[in-house]
């Protein structure tokens, strides 16, 4: 379980990055956290591995105050994947940049052996295994930060931006790889810009903006609040504004369209009625 | 000013995987070309050859040319190219070098001897146009991540190149900003005729915007030509481009009209039906 207790968070005196900020996730959840840039979504997650500590409040991570327990003891609860995978990445190979954090929690050789060449498969990193990472493209690295992480299965997962540079076939695997770490033991904490790919994973979204939390609700409630999209920088999905902008040609045109289905159905039903 | 690519081939030192495969594109003064293919199919790889990082910085085995307006990249150093191709790279924090945000900008155009009074010029109207105010004295470290591509950016405009490439330039921005980034490329290619090639996975901002699409795959072009050709095309999809949500809905409602339509922005698709409506 993660709690934020009346979080404040200043990096300079006088300047608060976070305000007044009180969530609670409990097992079980997946949750985007969304904003506008500078917003405060890095600053955010970083408390929740103890990278950073609140100027005010409380930060617990399964009833510890983060204060009181180190960032050793928070990795191996909490899998953290950067927004920038360079800040991450140090192994010679990448082979060995999965198998560090493996081994460093003590799993037997065989059992090591066997997740790195699953997680690289599942990455599509396997061809490149004995290379260095840092020849690896923008996108290929993003993935094997994420492999690094998941392959420990921890039960809190913070992925900041995992869409970064991803086409849509690695999204797709990605959507169901997350559905694949749901359980009822662990949560997951998404921060992305990528509204379709939130939709389309999360059963609550935070939207933060300018330190503060604007909203905490089912994705679709917010991302159905036009006031607060704009007060974060976000755009609807591209076939909500369509929806929309028919509804006010036609105002039997449902508004509340996210998928491609849904549009597809009511697009049809549209023009079969004439 | 130009680009030609003929028959360029490329692979980094080590390695014998032809990363860029036999790649011929000829990309006109003024044009926006949209630059799209899956992860790792060598899209950063050949935004280096245009600005001459490759051959003369990453060591490897280059053949074929590239031609920048006559000049042949082979025969040009690096910084030489520099001043003509912009390059805005994939990962902003490696571009970073000044201790703050105003002398990142006002970096580039000093050294290449640019009089003060422009650069003081330049400086104020990206702060403005790239919405920098709040961050105009912060170090590089103290940014977010959207903060340091906008950074990025904001300091390869300074250079006022002739031919501008942004490898995935969106790929940290909200999606108001990355909307304002794009509309300002494309007061740029319309007004001063800068040639813009632009790398990017949100196709549903480049489509509006981008003539013509180049699709890589494993380092061969497998379809280019006008956006709204290219997007049809099956193959296209099956590499893993993400087709606009707009463009597959017309795809899936199978009438001709539509189809031909083949709208790529939400205000065409509502456009083209309600002329279905009315047929
Ligand atoms: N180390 C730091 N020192 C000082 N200020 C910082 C530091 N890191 C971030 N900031 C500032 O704190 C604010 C929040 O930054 P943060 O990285 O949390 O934003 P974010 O919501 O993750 O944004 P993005 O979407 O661009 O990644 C920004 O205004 C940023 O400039
Ligand atoms: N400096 C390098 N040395 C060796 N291989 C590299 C280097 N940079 C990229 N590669 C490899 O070249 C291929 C294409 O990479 P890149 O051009 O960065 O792809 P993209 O930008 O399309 O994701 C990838 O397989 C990547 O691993
Ligand atoms: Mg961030
Ligand atoms: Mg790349």
């Amino acid at each position: 379980m993660i709690l934020f207790d009346d979080v404040w968070f200043s990096y300079t005196p006088n300047h608060p990055v976070l305000r007044e900020i009180s969530i609670e996730i409990s097992p079980g959840e997946v949750v985007a956290l969304m904003g506008e840039n500078g917003a405060g979504k890095t600053t955010l997650v970083k408390h929740i591995n103890g990278l950073l500590k609140p100027s005010r409040g409380t930060v617990f991570i399964d009833g510890v105050d983060t204060r009181s327990t180190s960032t050793a003891a928070l990795a191996r609860k909490v899998g953290f994947v950067f927004q920038n995978a360079d800040h991450q990445l140090f192994a010679d190979t990448i082979e060995g940049e999965v198998a560090f954090a493996l081994r460093n929690l003590g799993f037997p050789s065989d059992e090591v052996q066997e997740r790195v060449s699953q997680y690289l498969e599942r990455f599509d990193l396997a061809r490149y295994k004995e290379q260095s990472p840092f020849l690896l493209s923008g996108g290929e690295r993003k993935r094997l930060a994420l492999a690094s992480v998941l392959c420990v299965e921890p039960t809190i997962l913070i992925l900041d931006e995992p869409t970064q540079a991803q086409d849509a076939k690695q999204k797709l695997k990605l959507a169901q790889l997350v559905d694949s770490f749901r359980r009822s033991d662990s949560i997951i904490l998404l921060v992305t810009h990528d509204v379709e790919f939130a939709v389309q994973v999360v059963d609550r979204l935070l939207l933060l903006s300018k330190g503060c939390l604007l909203a905490d609700g089912a994705p679709r409630q917010v991302l159905g609040n036009p006031d607060l999209l704009r007060r974060a920088r976000l755009l609807p999905p591209q076939l909500t504004q369509l929806a929309h902008k028919l509804a006010d040609k036609v105002p039997t045109f449902p508004r509340d369209i996210i998928a491609l289905e849904e549009a597809v159905t009511a697009t049809s039903k549209l023009l079969a009625k004439r | 000013m130009s680009i030609e690519i003929d028959h360029l081939s490329f692979s980094y030192r080590g390695s014998k995987t032809k990363v860029l495969d036999d790649i011929t594109l000829s990309l006109p003064r003024g044009s926006f070309t949209g630059l799209v293919g899956p992860s790792g199919c060598g899209k950063t790889t050949l935004a280096r050859c245009l600005n001459g990082l490759i051959p003369h910085f990453y060591p490897g085995e280059m053949t074929g040319n590239v031609i920048i307006n006559e000049w042949n990249t082979i025969d040009y150093a690096a910084y030489e190219l520099a001043q003509k191709v912009g390059l805005v790279f994939q990962n902003p924090e490696n571009q970073l070098v000044a201790p703050n945000v105003e002398r990142e900008i006002a970096f580039g155009p000093e050294n290449l001897g640019v009089p003060r009074q422009e650069i003081r010029r330049r400086v104020e109207e990206l702060i403005r146009n790239i919405r920098l105010e709040e961050i105009r004295d912060k170090a590089p470290f103290e940014l977010s991540g959207g903060e340091q591509q906008r950074v990025a950016i904001a300091a390869t405009l300074a250079l006022q190149p002739e031919i501008l490439v942004l490898d995935e330039p969106t790929s940290n921005l909200d999606p108001l900003s990355a909307f304002e980034l794009l509309q300002l490329l494309h007061r740029l290619n319309r007004e001063k005729l800068l040639t813009i090639i632009l790398i990017e996975h949100r196709l549903e901002l480049v489509a509006p915007l981008a003539q013509e699409l180049v699709v890589l795959d494993e380092g061969r072009v497998i379809a280019k030509g006008p956006t709204r050709e290219v997007l049809m095309e099956e193959k296209v999809a099956e590499v893993g481009v993400a087709i606009p949500k707009v463009v597959q809905l017309a795809k899936k409602l199978n009438r001709p009209h539509l189809i031909q339509a083949c709208p790529l922005s939400v205000e065409s698709a509502v456009k083209a039906i309600l002329e279905e409506l009315k047929r």
